[in-house]
């Protein structure tokens, strides 16, 4: 973490990496980000494995890069960080990523109120066209005012 | 609670890095299971406040929810996830966090599992899961 720079004044693409310690830990990558929308990506690592008999990737891992990149997308529809929790998260699990391959995610805020943002996201391992999980969320944004 | 129930959830966590690297272990009082996630500084996700973060939160419901049906069913293969749902009712602070499962449907192929987290209080919930696991014939 750069403690040198304020949270606030850093470039959104370090809000959600280095200044998040699970981000960090988990090696989150910020791929893109446009209004409202953005893409992240994990890679594979041995530790993150959650059935050792395959080597795949664990859900949970998904689960995060999802939740992450929902958070995203919602802050990617402001102008100003604005502190955000998610509400809600469901997450449908197509079907088991590729063997010792990482996850990319791509979130879309399609409709943001000054009180709630809605998100779908899709992820997939190798082919954009060929996913491995989509997600709907709900997120409370400024929950503290 | 049969040995062989015990020793299967116990190959269950001891075999998936996953688990390891969350830190996570579970407690047994007879049938009961209690999952426990004891607090580090990697599952932060909201420095500010501080709180746990919001994929750590579902990932631990949701291997709590795998565990018991382990325990259920030492014989079958992991199953699974089809989908799930995770509330988050109140952020999680950075302290240990604690998680009970539900099985509220067992069928022949599919499971409905409810999870519910807390921290200080039982009765003060952080976050709740209900999902829907593939279940797989025996190993």
């Amino acid at each position: 973490m750069r403690m040198s720079d304020s949270y606030d004044t850093a470039t959104l693409a370090a809000r959600m990496t280095e200044y998040v310690p699970h981000a960090l830990a988990l090696g989150l990558k910020l791929v893109a980000v446009g209004q409202g929308r953005g893409t992240m990506t994990v890679a594979w690592r041995e530790d993150l494995v959650g059935d050792p008999d395959t080597g795949v990737i664990a859900s949970g891992v998904v689960t995060a890069l999802i939740d992450h990149t929902c958070g995203l997308a919602i802050n990617a529809a402001f102008d100003l960080p604005a502190p955000i929790a998610t509400l809600d998260l469901r997450i449908d699990y197509l079907r088991a990523a590729a063997p010792r391959t990482g996850v990319t995610c791509e979130a879309f805020g399609y409709k943001t109120t000054r009180s709630i943002g809605f998100v779908r996201a899709e992820a997939w391992d190798v082919d954009r066209g060929d996913l491995i999980a989509t997600a709907q969320a709900a997120f409370m944004i400024n929950p503290r005012s | 609670m049969d040995d062989a129930a015990i020793q299967g959830l116990d190959d269950f966590l001891q075999r998936v890095p996953y688990v390891r690297y969350l830190g996570m272990r579970v407690e047994l009082a007879g049938d009961e299971m209690t999952a426990v996630l004891p607090f580090a500084p990697h599952l932060i996700g909201n420095p500010m406040l501080p709180a746990l973060h919001g994929g750590v939160i579902g990932a631990f419901l949701e291997m709590t929810a795998l565990a018991q049906l382990s325990l259920a069913q030492p014989a079958r293969r992991v199953p699974k996830t089809i989908d799930i749902t995770i509330e988050y009712l109140r952020p999680a602070r950075a302290q240990e966090t604690y998680a009970r499962a539900i099985l509220r449907k067992v069928g022949r192929r599919i499971a409905n599992v409810q999870v519910e987290a807390w921290q200080d209080s039982r009765a003060q919930l952080v976050a709740g899961l209900t999902g829907h696991f593939l279940l797989r014939p025996e190993a």
